[in-house]
């Protein structure tokens, strides 16, 4: 019978597991074809179903005819979103300490409100707030600027990051932050040198998903942007003609799911060195 | 040379905390405060160390206005029922934490981390995390963390009462001896426990509802509660009281039991009376009150019975491990010479049994 749960199991990952692997290795095979091997159906195996061609992975870095440089817009969008996601993690977790530790009233609105407030901005649809950044980014002269595109990133991400502090902070037990401060700190010194250090699964978890959420964002880097700054979701789909290329558009999309999986594998690591024990 | 709390009230929201806490604490020695869970115990240790400002009222040293004095100015430790470490620390940074914030040199904390870890045993867990240790160990390191600095009062929030019944005996051992060799500072120890306070000796104060019910040494307030609250507070199994009364040089309580008017009570005016006993007074046995056993527990060495009683319900402690059955008929002996008389209206102190 254990034997029989066993196999369910090991079963039961290697479906999972090739459902999510599946579409990688059929996106790689696929960069590697030329439009004759893409369209003349299905073949799998290199050398032998089809003559692999490097001609897709050529096209993102060339200037010839039907390529494009895709190495402007990774830059700009590895810049965009490690920007942004600083700025939102560092000013995010500011604001998630305050709302977890102290209380705020102003009228009927409490600390419950303002944490409401910072998460109801990522309720409304992406259409809501395209034309009011258009018109801001538009008066301040940042629009299709790099600079232009870390500041909406910002106000996308920061609710993400206080959101998840704000649950993270209640975690920890107010006695700490008391006893730092009946041991010498100041409140300030408190956070800084107790409560932060154990605050670091947190932290990481939140930089992720603004660094997820940044990096993914199609409808943003595309109402905001013209000719001088393209990023990657932008350049991939730009590609797109009358004839779909198949094989540029898997090679692209695996450039652009590239930083993810390193970013996965070095959380994977931290986590598996114990989180539990916070600051190593 | 006294702590000199005048009328300290803190309210949250609807809340009342502290109800106009007045009181003069010694500048060392051993203070405890008592009262049931919320009495506002806890509220009382932040505001002195500082991590609660009062809505109003004063607490000065000397005339000198403490509540200026923010917590990390104010030179106190204290110790959580919670055991409170730095979990992203070892035992030994936990430890010199407070002497680092201070700026002392290196030799110093050398010193004092050395004293400090012999007293209470940690010499082996230094290396540890406060998470690889047990409950015990870690209320020691906690400790530990209070002891090492220099502070003029140290606070402790019932730091026994998550411990287990043997370390909680052994902990309760070795502070006291802390505290006598202490030296210079006041400590204030918060609990639900009368036996610790007793056992802690020195001043006792306790809270009800917020307020002070009575404070004094803790002798006195054992011998002579002021009032059924402090009765109940400072005794447990809380004292049992019976509506009851003398006249015709007689006492009853409930209906048809009376006896003599014992000594200490000859001097009381006749009239109705809330006459109270502590449990280790009432006896089992002879041709007493009829009781039915409602609940009977054996903890450690006693043994506690919940009795029914015409006239309402008692709590009866004994020494010593002797089974009974829920439902048992037992007859009861309520010597008059142990009763406390309280005011049937007022509820205070009238008359209180002689000291052995």
């Amino acid at each position: 019978m254990r034997a029989f749960y066993l196999l369910l199991k090991v079963a039961a990952i290697l479906v999972w597991s090739a459902f999510v692997i599946a579409p990688f290795l059929w996106a790689l095979t696929t960069s590697f074809k030329t439009a004759n091997g893409v369209t003349g159906g299905p073949t799998y195996i290199p050398w032998v179903d089809y003559q692999p061609s490097l001609a897709a992975w050529q096209g993102l870095f060339g200037s010839g005819a039907g390529s494009i440089d895709i190495v402007g817009p990774f830059i700009s969008s590895v810049m965009v979103t490690l920007s942004a996601s600083l700025v939102s993690l560092v000013l995010g977790t500011l604001a998630a300490y305050g709302l977890s530790r102290f209380s705020y009233k102003a009228g009927p609105v409490g600390n419950s409100d303002l944490t409401f407030f910072f998460v109801s901005q990522r309720i409304m649809p992406p259409v809501v707030l395209a034309i009011p950044f258009f018109l801001m980014l538009g008066w301040l002269g940042l629009l299709d600027t790099v600079l232009g595109l870390i500041i909406v990133y910002v106000a996308l991400l920061l609710p993400i990051a206080v959101w998840v502090m704000v649950d993270f902070f209640n975690t920890i037990p107010k006695e700490l932050d008391e006893t730092a401060m009946i041991d010498g700190c100041t409140p300030i010194e408190a956070f800084w040198r107790v409560i932060l250090p154990n605050a670091v699964p947190g932290l990481v978890v939140a930089g992720i998903f603004c660094i997820i959420f940044g990096w993914n964002d199609f409808f943003f880097a595309f109402t905001l942007t013209f000719t001088q700054t393209q990023l990657l979701p932008v350049a991939i789909v730009s590609l797109n003609s009358s004839v779909t290329p198949w094989w540029s558009l898997s090679a692209s999309a695996l450039i652009s799911v590239t930083p993810l999986i390193v970013v996965a594998f070095l959380v994977e690591r931290y986590l598996d060195k114990g989180s539990i024990g916070g600051r190593k | 040379m006294t702590y000199r709390i005048n009328n300290l009230c803190v309210r949250q929201g609807t809340e009342t905390h502290l109800d106009g806490i007045t009181l003069d604490l010694p500048l060392s020695g051993v203070v405890t405060v008592m009262g049931r869970t919320l009495a506002g115990k806890t509220t009382l240790l932040k505001v002195l160390a500082g991590l609660q400002a009062p809505d109003s009222g004063t607490l000065e040293r000397d005339g000198r206005n403490l509540l200026a004095i923010p917590a990390w100015r104010r030179r106190v430790g204290m110790v959580y029922q919670q055991f409170v470490n730095y979990p992203h620390l070892s035992v030994r940074e936990n430890i010199v934490f407070p002497l680092k914030r201070a700026g002392l040199s290196a030799d110093a904390i050398a010193r004092k981390l050395g004293y400090v870890t012999e007293l209470l045993g940690l010499g082996e867990l230094l290396r540890r995390r406060p998470a690889e240790l047990s409950g015990g160990q870690q209320q020691r390191v906690a400790l530990a963390r209070s002891l090492v600095k220099d502070t003029e009062f140290l606070l402790l929030d019932e730091p026994l009462v998550s411990l287990d019944y043997k370390l909680r005996e052994q902990l309760r051992d070795e502070l006291r001896r802390i505290f006598r060799d202490g030296g210079d500072r006041l400590v204030v120890y918060a609990t639900t426990d009368p036996l610790e306070a007793m056992i802690m000796q020195g001043q006792v104060i306790l809270l009800h509802e917020g307020k002070v019910v009575q404070a004094g040494d803790c002798r006195d307030v054992y011998r002579r509660p002021a009032n059924t609250t402090a009765a109940t507070i400072f005794s447990d199994p809380p004292m049992n009281l019976v509506k009851g009364e003398i006249a015709d040089g007689h006492l009853r309580i409930g209906v048809g039991v009376g006896s003599d008017v014992p000594l200490h009570f000859r001097d009381l005016p006749r009239g109705a009376y809330l006459f109270g006993i502590r449990a280790s007074d009432v006896e089992l046995g002879g041709s007493g009150i009829g009781a039915r056993v409602a609940l009977a527990e054996i903890n450690g060495s006693t043994t506690v019975l919940h009795l029914e009683l015409p006239f309402g319900d008692m709590v009866l402690l004994m020494e010593g491990v002797h089974p009974h059955a829920i439902g048992d008929q037992v007859a009861l002996n309520l010597p008059p010479s142990r009763f406390f008389a309280f005011d049937a209206d007022s509820q205070n102190l009238v008359a209180a049994p002689p000291v052995d």
